[in-house]
């Protein structure tokens, strides 16, 4: 599954590497050290409120790790602790269901709240893993827009509440191919561009993007994908850029193929190119054509020991402000449209807005598919076996 | 000659082949009595597991259990007439209770591995099923018009069977019908009969190109004199103790297009900068990268019986006339193919199950079945299907052995 874990890797590296010693770059890192020494004052803190003191809670918040995390401790973490006194303590996972299935089933739940991925969190919420949350709690947007409005298309789910929305784009490196490509088209365009091409070992997001290559329309996508024919045509599609495509599976591979130069140009989670760009100055061009677009998502699981307080942080952290504020440290959309007009600028670079960045952003947004958890539940088994045929072939 | 009806008798006197015996019993117990932890330990965390799991590959109670009255009304089901009302209410009844407990995903789940589209029939239909009511047959083909289709059914009732050929036949790339009689898979889903071949193919160039590489190096390590020997050792040992990953990563920082192999290719003339070798992302990259890291598997063996072999014997055939060659191939080698048959099976079974490195640098056409079973057992989690794969990997492996030991004989095997 596409983590958001690999999305968001490169965090600390990436973040203390570009150590030029200039008087601008020395305030910075004082900053990230006294941003150090805050957390683990914070976290000494959070030992003893949790040892001594009754009368404030805390919450095990588990998320995909690295940058990720980090975007979501600033931005919904310790404001919540701020206006509450609550605690939350911060848990890493890899995804899937298989550990809070292990622990709802055994009836020892120690996670309070999750984010999952969209498939995850139906899956969950079928499998009777994740309790079911009323949405009536939702407050309004900043701007008055009731929360069902407010929240994207899909982003509310039986037992889930989404937080953001990424995406899968591709990029290609804009120091050696000048007049780069700008549609999908352009990507299976061996001719105009030659050169590898770098693509997920995995038919999903494959196929939709092989068949808006192939000029379907993004609304149409899965309904062409439905039928055999259009099955056939998408692998048609493939096929003519078969031998010149790396597959690649980690997230963090994608951005390493593009700046060694082993590949034209790469799909990728959009967060992992733009920490490529932003974080360590590579010259890659992010196309937003046919963008595939999915959402992570706030679950509690069933049992969860502060199933309350996790509720509440679960509001709190999807009110417009705080989902703006994220924006800040990674660069995926915020799920509430109320939250966009207030997204601001990459928290160690006051120049670069992060707003053209997202994908929910309106010029990125026009041509977006998104990801049908659907129709690649009811077709994965057997997609996935027609692809890694088709890759064996 | 003693007489042989009067027993020779020990100092006690009892029998002496009794008391013999009875010695060597109880040294055989405190022998098995000291084995005892390691057999439990295996046995435990060895044996009952790998049976549990390639168990898994023929037996799923899954639906059965979950769905127990559409099991039943399906057992007496011929599987080509037209389902019954009774088949209909069974599924109703079933449906409530699963949407209830929460076990509808693993149902669906399960089905939709017979056919497509089945996950979201049975989620959706489960919502609703509360609110149906008789005759359900017409209720149901109300709610999706897919209900009254006869594969549903048969799909359902491939999935009810516990004891099940259906996931060893599909690691064979066969499918199992409704009426129990089987077909090949369709064309462009064949996949399993093609990697098992290439693993084979893969598993034995691997060995070849080891056993030919590693030869010399071996012959050179037990000829030299010992202080160089430990040296040269060092070197081949210092590859054997890295991380399989660090490995692996540097042979594609050797061999990408823009690597340094490339670069040498470039720069000595052998291609030109756009037409570049792909040695990496392919076959030949997990030839390369494998064959590197299985090379002292087939070294040391090697080098323990060569160090074994006294060289007066090769210079006993030359002072008798023999050539270089003759001594060579009459004398020494026959002595070395011991070793010879340890590296080559050490290797061989070795390669036969590699996936990490494979996953990394195969590309698309270096992949072997391992990386379906990884597939299987992280990704789609259909670890029957991961388990019959591997029942019928470990069946090739033993077959192979089969053969091996009538050919060359397992006796024949030394490590030192």
């Amino acid at each position: 599954m596409p983590g958001i874990g690999h999305l968001a890797k490169p965090d600390k590296a990436s973040r203390i590497r570009p150590v030029r010693l200039e008087v601008m770059e020395m305030g910075k890192r004082e900053k990230e050290i006294t941003m150090k020494r805050d957390s683990l004052i914070l976290g000494v803190a959070a030992t003893v409120l949790v040892a001594g003191a009754a009368q404030s809670g805390s919450i095990t918040a588990v998320s995909w790790g690295g940058a990720y995390t980090f975007s979501q401790v600033e931005a919904f973490h310790k404001p919540w602790t701020e206006a509450t006194g609550h605690v939350v303590v911060s848990e890493d996972y890899n995804g899937g269901l298989a550990e809070v299935k292990a622990q709802v089933e055994a009836g020892n739940v120690t996670w309070d709240i999750v984010d999952v991925e969209k498939s995850d969190a139906i899956r969950g919420c079928d499998e009777g893993l994740f309790e079911p949350i009323d949405t009536s709690i939702l407050p309004a947007g900043a701007d008055g827009t009731p929360a069902m409005d407010d929240f994207m298309d899909g982003s509310i789910t039986e037992c889930a509440i989404g937080v953001i929305v990424w995406s899968t784009i591709f990029a290609y490196d804009h120091s050696k191919i000048q007049d780069g490509p700008t549609t999908i088209g352009d990507f299976f365009d061996l001719e105009k561009f030659p050169g590898k091409r770098g693509m997920r070992k995995n038919p999903k997001a494959t196929l939709e993007l092989a068949l808006a290559a192939d000029g379907v329309a993004p609304d149409q996508v899965y309904e062409v994908l439905s039928t055999p024919e259009g099955v056939d045509r998408a692998f048609a599609k493939l096929d003519t850029i078969k031998d010149q495509v790396i597959w690649w599976e980690a997230g963090a591979q994608p951005p390493q193929l593009l700046a060694d130069g082993e590949v034209a140009m790469t799909t990728a989670y959009n967060g992992r190119f733009f920490n490529a760009i932003a974080g360590e100055g590579k010259p890659f061009t992010i196309v937003w054509d046919a963008q595939i677009f999915d959402t992570d998502l706030w679950a509690i699981p069933v049992g969860a020991p502060n199933r309350d307080l996790a509720i509440d942080f679960l509001v709190f952290s999807t009110l417009t402000e705080q989902l703006a504020a994220q924006a800040s440290y990674i660069s995926y959309g915020p799920v509430r449209k109320s939250s966009l007009p207030l997204v601001g600028t990459y928290y160690t670079n006051p120049d670069l807005e992060v707003l053209e960045h997202l994908p929910t952003t309106e010029e990125n947004f026009a041509t977006a598919i998104e990801n049908d958890y659907v129709f690649w539940a009811d077709n994965q088994d057997e997609l996935n076996e027609r692809f890694n045929a088709w890759l064996a072939s | 000659m003693p007489d042989m009806a009067e027993p020779i008798l020990a100092a006690d006197g009892t029998p002496l082949k009794k008391k013999l015996g009875q010695a060597l019993f109880r040294s055989r117990l405190s022998a098995f009595g000291l084995v005892v932890p390691l057999l439990a330990f295996v046995v435990v965390s060895f044996i009952v597991p790998i049976i549990a799991l390639l168990w898994q590959g023929v037996y799923d109670k899954r639906f059965a259990v979950l769905m127990p009255n559409t099991s039943a009304a399906l057992s007496d089901w011929s599987g080509v007439s037209e389902p019954t009302e009774e088949m209909y209410s069974a599924l109703v009844a079933d449906l409530v209770v699963a949407r209830k407990e929460k076990t509808i995903g693993r149902v669906a789940t399960r089905v939709n591995r017979e056919l497509s589209g089945m996950r979201s029939l049975f989620t959706s239909t489960a919502r609703k099923a509360a609110e149906l009511e008789a005759p359900y047959k017409d209720a149901l083909i109300a709610v999706q018009k897919t209900w009254g289709e006869l594969e549903t059914w048969q799909a359902m009732k491939i999935a009810s069977r516990v004891y099940t050929p259906g996931y060893l036949l599909a690691s064979l790339d066969f499918k199992l019908n409704a009426d129990g009689s089987i077909v090949r898979q369709d064309e462009n889903r064949r996949i399993h009969v093609k990697l098992f071949l290439r693993t084979l193919e893969i598993s034995m160039v691997v060995t070849i190109a080891c056993l030919l590489l590693g030869y010399p190096i071996a012959y050179l390590l037990a000829s030299l004199p010992l202080r160089t020997s430990n040296l040269l050792l060092v070197l081949v040992l210092l590859p054997f103790w890295t991380s399989l990953l660090v490995r692996t990563t540097a042979w594609i920082a050797m061999l990408q297009s823009q690597g340094i192999m490339n670069d040498l290719f470039v720069a000595f003339g052998v291609t030109s900068d756009d037409d570049r070798f792909s040695l990496i992302y392919n076959k030949t990259g997990s030839l390369i990268a494998m064959t590197h890291i299985l090379l002292p598997f087939m070294i040391l063996p090697l080098f323990s019986v060569m160090k074994a072999i006294p060289p007066s014997y090769v210079r006993a055939a030359k002072s008798m006339g023999a050539s270089d060659w003759t001594a060579f191939w009459r004398v020494y080698f026959p002595q070395s193919v011991a070793g010879i048959g340890a590296g080559v099976l050490l290797v061989f079974i070795l390669a036969i199950g590699y996936y990490i490195t494979p996953a990394l640098v195969g590309g698309q056409d270096g992949q072997m079945i391992s990386n379906i079973i990884d597939f299987h057992m992280r990704k789609s989690l259909n670890w029957n299907l991961a388990a019959a794969i591997g029942l019928v990997l470990l069946v090739i492996v033993l077959l192979l052995f089969w053969v091996y030991d009538r050919v060359v004989g397992i006796d024949n095997i030394k490590l030192g």
